[in-house]
């Protein structure tokens, strides 16, 4: 289905689903047979990483290098000297999980050397539609300069992952076509991927673009609809 | 349909703030409410409003004092240690009768605690937290679209009254995302004849102040303040009831821990027991009628906390010690589970059965 690259880096804007992303498309191209490592280079979040999703990766037998700080309540962004392994490896199908907006993608600028010299790699930049500051193709565009400013690395395509959570329906994805479009012909950049949670990815029509169908964790605190009366007095 | 967006907890703060007419925020970053700040980093530059980290929680909460005495929409933001670096100014505010919107995304504690989520500022933010009589409005979301929600109410609530309303979120609801809109958001607007704007040589001058060094003055400007802590009381308790009609054992819970409660209530319908859930909305001013209303109606009440037991005591209080009172909860970051609270429940109903 997707050609891939020896590296992968998904950057984008804080909350537009770069751990969610890069989690399944790891999977994705473990079941694709390849020998997979995921690095965790959130500097920005103490909270929801790719750690939490260490049993799924290690049952499919990725190689998972996170920070030893990552999922500690230690809000420490420090990261492994051992993140350098999967740059010089050249054995391995690598993707990198980057912290959201510039400030997260200064923790890239360290590799850019080596992953510009083995020049084998994609920049994926991570857009949604439904976020409040990526809501214009324009303010994505800023937010991906600064990205780019920040860590020395130009993107190289562009992943659709609109979305509304629960909420997201084919009328959602399709709804953003306009959108990721634009933003595409803004950057110059191709189209690599949409995304979808994987009941939803079977109802989608033919896209401009690959699919690429998710599984996500479990949502907590879920409420029950209805019967609620909400009272002022 | 309205325009849906997915926001963070703490981002739809920042969002429901700026719509709500505030371009004064002034913030200190801790975890687990920063994205209020980065947020408010980001726009307010935009659209002409001023966002500044000041050098401590001290300072920020004495900038907010002074935007609201000139009159402005203005905020601050912080998680439970740096609530307390606030307390001073908050009494300050209080005894200038300013208002002001001051969050406070919990996390565990005493001292430094942790990072995760917690719902033990509960008595700081209802009972007192710094010093003199005074009150704040406490509203208390429980989900993202309450944190944007209940943002625009409390500037309206904090210009109606002149007092400070705070959010008293937690660690979840502050990073957790759900899809929201702001459509229905009611902004109200608010004459400020008092706030120090410049007299222009036209008007006696304004002067704001909590020092009343004459006691008979100080003690009439208590008196009057409580006048209106009694309207406020009278008028603004909000609550959600959720299986109430017909319930035996009634869950008492606020913020994430609702969320939990109303599935053990679900949970405990199933099996047969006539659970029900009050969800307070307001924590100051307590939702005393619905209390009221529960106790002669219920044989049991649970509190269902993120803390050692804070809100049971007003359980007990508004319910009038009428019928048993039982807490069930976890503290120091930890969540209780829906088994849990089942698990409370069952036992309530054996005890009233």
């Amino acid at each position: 289905m997707m050609e891939h690259k020896r590296l992968t880096l998904f950057a984008g804007h804080y909350g537009s689903g770069k751990t969610n992303i890069a989690v399944n498309y790891a999977l994705y191209l473990a079941r694709e047979g390849k020998k997979v490592c995921i690095a965790d280079l959130d500097i920005v979040n103490p909270y929801f990483r790719t750690k939490d999703s260490a049993k799924v990766l290690e049952q499919a037998g990725i190689d998972l290098i996170s920070p030893q700080y990552a999922n500690s309540n230690v809000d420490l962004p420090a990261l492994p000297a051992e993140s350098y392994r999967l740059v010089r490896d050249k054995s391995v199908c690598g993707i990198m999980d980057i912290g959201g907006d510039d400030r997260g993608a200064y923790a890239l600028g360290r590799f850019v050397p080596d992953i510009l010299a083995e020049n084998d790699y994609r920049m994926v930049f991570v857009a949604n539609c439904c976020r409040p500051l990526t809501r214009t193709p324009e303010d994505a565009l800023e937010i991906m300069r600064e990205i780019e400013g920040a860590c020395g690395l130009k993107f190289t395509c562009i992943v659709n992952n609109s979305n509304l959570a629960e909420e997201t329906d084919a009328e959602v994805i399709i709804g953003s076509m306009d959108y990721i479009n634009k933003l595409c012909k803004l950057s110059g950049l191709p189209l690599w991927l949409h995304t979808a949670e994987r009941s939803v990815a079977e109802t989608l029509p033919e896209l401009n673009a690959p699919v690429l169908a998710m599984d996500l964790q479990e949502k907590y605190f879920a409420l029950p609809e209805g019967g609620s009366k909400l009272c002022q007095r | 349909m309205a325009e849906r967006v997915l926001m963070k907890g703490n981002e739809a703060i920042a969002e429901a703030a700026i719509r709500a007419g505030c371009r004064h925020y002034f913030g200190y970053p801790i975890t687990p409410q920063t994205e209020i700040a980065a947020y408010m980093a980001k726009k307010m530059p935009k659209i002409g409003g001023v966002f500044l980290q000041a050098e401590s929680e001290v300072a920020s909460i004495n900038m907010v004092y002074g935007a609201a005495a000139a009159g402005m929409r203005v905020m601050t933001s912080s998680s439970s240690p740096g609530i307390s670096l606030k307390a001073e100014g908050l009494s300050y505010i209080a005894g200038s009768d300013v208002p002001a919107l001051v969050v406070n995304v919990q996390r565990g504690g005493p001292g430094l605690g942790g990072i995760q989520p917690s719902q033990s500022d509960y008595f700081q933010a209802t009972k007192g937290g710094g010093h003199g009589d005074y009150r704040m409005i406490v509203l208390a979301p429980a989900s993202v679209q309450e944190m944007a929600s209940l943002t625009i109410k409390g500037f309206n609530l904090a210009d109606k009254y002149l007092m400070t309303s705070m959010i008293l979120a937690d660690g979840t609801i502050g990073q957790m995302m759900e899809p929201i809109s702001f459509e229905d958001a009611e902004i109200e607007t608010y004459e400020k004849p008092w706030a120090l704007t410049g007299t222009n040589c036209e008007r006696k001058h304004n002067i704001v102040n909590s020092l009343y060094l004459q006691p008979d003055e100080l003690e009439k400007k208590n008196f009057e303040r409580y006048e209106r802590y009694k309207i406020v009381e009278e008028n603004e308790q909000m609550w959600e009831e959720y299986m109430m009609e017909d319930a035996e054992i009634c869950v008492v819970a606020f913020g994430i821990a609702s969320r939990v409660a109303k599935n053990a209530v679900v949970a405990a319908r199933k099996e047969g027991i006539k659970a029900g859930l009050i969800r307070p909305i307001t924590l100051w001013p307590f939702p005393k009628k619905a209390m009221e209303a529960a106790a002669d109606k219920v044989k049991h009440f649970i509190s269902v906390e993120l803390s050692m037991g804070q809100m049971i005591e007003d359980v007990r209080l508004y319910s009038g010690c009428k019928k048993p009172v039982t807490l069930c909860n976890r503290c120091g970051g930890m969540i209780p589970s829906p088994d849990q609270v089942l698990e409370s429940i069952r036992q309530a109903q054996k005890g009233a059965c």
